[in-house]
């Protein structure tokens, strides 16, 4: 019987097996970010085993550094710690550190697809549950939690058990506003948040394989909304293409023994999966949340549903989701009063994200009530972006545009929707408090984000 | 990470369901900057000290001989609810080396194992009865946990035989953390990172 793509890396990747179902697995990439970086670092060496590879392992500071333009880590001073001992121990071992304000530097899952430190048929993880966006790129990608982070510095290895395989088919050409954002949110809300917990998923399709990658990285990137701790794209063309020349990627001769050897990985078409779920592409409309988890999302063009009507075991979590959102059921979504607009996260702050934004923003204005942010992923695509006079289109519009960091997605730097504040934002999770206290988020593509700033309000792209 | 071969000594009976992390130890002790070791003095921390600060009296685990008690029986899902592994610290610092229940917490399960502190899951029929046996005989009654023969031994010497998977034993017998374990194999992950280096140079920078 043929392999998935899956079972290829996952298998190739085994040093030895531990019995009862645990393998030791090897780790070529390990990414570290400020929030657990130095942290975990400090607490190996500490142990006595100082970093096993450090040419193999990477760093990079995102989530509590401010985005405030001309920021350095003094602007938000509960980061200084973090940052500090970040520099300190990866100095220490000769880890590379794309520190603030060089090239390199930005949101850890964006600058390490950018930099071709992400490549296909590898392991990598980082102490993030959004790293299965690498997956974009066919590695096999997942994020992992503070003892399992020092055991990968101290070994390059982790003890892990083998996931079952998911295959989420997309078929069919993308409708008219519809982007790689609204694909992922209408399959979560389809099979919700726990469909993919055991599993590894893989993305196929014709309408995955006619992706670009930077959708592809959006697509993988909320793998772990539904459950699964790794989703994958294989790599085609398309991968070889966004890879050739990166700065990390292989270059001349290895280059091609490289992609020689990328090409053996796809899913070979007699592979079996332990579930399968086809989605008809035609059914895909432009998304947008309404509650506090992102298998709450509607079509941008449907009611706010009612929980009287929903399945009996989520009419609760409806409800509080309804009432902590200030939402009526039954009305429809659009013409909802928007505070904020959040342009940026590991989700959407690349540069065809910041370039679809645009197209939007163009030669229009946000609303006055609205407050617009527009964060790029990376210091590179900052740079990208301004020299095609993006940011221009941005400020001209009354949008901020910021330095690159995790900013809004989380809240832990400052940068917060204030309480009872409705905004829409292009990040990965609605939680209650997620972008601050009593913010309330609906989740959304960069062209939806920039369309409901123009407006005001909850507005369908498909009109502008 | 300490060893763990064997332990004799009284057992509390805390007979009670879902004995959470949080009842084990307040986040907030976490939080401040207590070491390790220095959790010990919270550990239970909610029934072993009245709002005041002092002594319950009626605390079992403040009432003799169960004081320096170094086993605890108890109900299910021991160590249920939030994933911190200061409950495991604290638990050690207050002299606990194995726990007794019929199933436990799994993030605290592994936690444990990750620190040296032994979980045994028995049938609740068997903790009953071990329950009943120290009870029976107050400052007498000892209770043996025998992680190499995998069997408790009651305060009657009856013996009761216990599960445990092969690769923890081998670990917690000679004191090793998963990492020290994985170590312990540097040689296979040295050779097959030789080899990989050969097939796929394009991975080492
Ligand atoms: S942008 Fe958000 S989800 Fe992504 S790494 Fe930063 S905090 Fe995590």
């Amino acid at each position: 019987m043929g392999k998935t793509l899956f079972d290829k890396i996952w298998d190739s990747h085994v040093i030895t097996d531990l019995g009862n179902g645990f393998v030791l697995l090897h780790i070529d990439r390990l990414l570290l970010h400020d929030m657990s970086g130095g942290k975990a670092l400090k607490e190996a060496i500490d142990k006595g085993y100082p970093p096993a590879q450090p040419r193999l392992t990477y760093g990079t500071p995102d989530h509590t550094m401010s985005t405030k333009p001309g920021r350095d880590e003094f602007t938000h001073p509960p980061g200084l710690p973090l940052i500090k001992s970040m520099r300190e121990t990866t100095s220490a071992y000769g880890i590379k550190l794309f520190d603030l304000g060089q090239d390199g530097q930005g949101i850890v899952h964006v600058m390490g697809p950018e930099q071709g430190l992400t490549l296909p048929g590898t392991t990598l993880v980082c102490g993030d549950s959004h790293t299965s966006t690498h997956g974009g790129l066919g590695s096999l990608a997942f994020g992992i939690g503070s003892s399992e982070l020092v055991h990968v510095i101290a070994t390059q290895t982790m003890v892990q058990r083998k996931p079952k395989r998911m295959r989420a088919s997309f078929e069919g050409k993308l409708m008219p506003g519809v982007t790689a954002k609204d694909m992922i949110l209408h399959l979560i809300g389809e099979l919700g948040t726990a469909a993919g917990t055991g599993y590894s998923v893989e993305y196929a399709g014709s309408g995955v394989r006619a992706l670009p990658a930077e959708a592809r990285l959006t697509l993988c990137n909320l793998t772990i909304e539904m459950g699964a701790r790794t989703g994958m794209v294989a790599p085609d063309d398309t991968t070889y293409e966004y890879l050739n020349g990166r700065d990390y990627a292989p270059k001349g001769a290895m280059w091609e023994r490289a992609v020689a050897h990328w090409r053996t990985l796809p899913t070979d078409p007699d592979a079996e999966f332990d579930r399968e779920h086809t989605v008809d592409m035609k059914n895909v409309a432009p998304q947008i949340t309404w509650g506090t988890s992102p298998e709450h999302v509607i079509a941008v063009d449907r009611a706010i549903p009612d929980p009287s009507k929903g399945p009996e075991e989520k009419r609760g979590a409806w409800e509080a989701a309804l009432q902590y959102q200030g939402l009526e059921p039954g009305k429809p979504i659009e013409g909802t009063q928007v505070d904020w607009v959040f342009i940026g996260s590991c989700t959407n702050s690349r540069l065809s994200d910041l370039r679809a934004a645009a197209e939007i923003v163009k030669g229009r204005h946000k609303a006055d009530h609205v407050t617009a942010w527009v964060v790029p992923g990376s210091v590179r695509i900052k740079a990208e972006a301004e020299a095609e006079g993006l940011d221009r289109v941005f400020t001209e519009a009354g949008f901020e545009w910021r330095e690159p960091g995790c900013s809004m997605c989380l809240a832990s730097n400052g940068e917060r929707v204030p309480p009872g504040k409705r905004s829409v934002s292009t990040s990965n999770r609605n939680f209650v408090g997620r972008q601050g206290p009593g913010a309330r988020t609906h989740l959304a593509s960069p062209a939806m984000a920039a369309a409901a700033a123009i407006k005001g309000a909850i507005a369908d792209v498909r009109k502008m | 990470m300490d060893k763990f071969t064997k332990v004799t000594g009284v057992a509390t009976p805390l007979m009670r369901q879902n004995v959470d992390t949080d009842l084990i130890i307040r986040i907030e002790r976490l939080v401040d900057n207590v070491t390790r070791e220095g959790l010990g003095p919270y550990c239970f921390e909610q029934i072993r000290f009245k709002p005041d600060g002092s002594e319950d009296p009626d605390c079992i685990f403040n009432q003799t001989p169960y004081r320096d008690a170094p086993i605890i029986l108890s109900r299910e899902n021991f160590g249920c609810g939030s994933s911190r592994e200061g409950a495991v610290w604290a638990l050690k610092g207050m002299g606990i080396k194995a726990v007794i229940a019929p199933y436990f917490g799994d993030i605290f399960n592994n936690n444990c194992f990750q620190n040296g502190l032994l979980p045994v899951a028995l049938p609740i029929h068997e903790i009953e009865q071990l329950a009943d046996e120290m009870t029976a005989s107050p400052g007498n009654a000892r209770i043996t946990v025998d992680l190499e023969n995998c069997q408790v031994i009651s305060p009657t010497g009856r013996t009761i035989p216990f599960q445990v998977d092969a690769r923890r034993q081998h670990a917690m017998l000679n004191g090793l953390d998963d990492i020290a374990l994985t170590m312990s194999r540097r040689d296979e992950i040295e050779a097959w990172q030789a080899s990989d280096k050969s097939a796929r140079p394009w991975v080492w920078l």
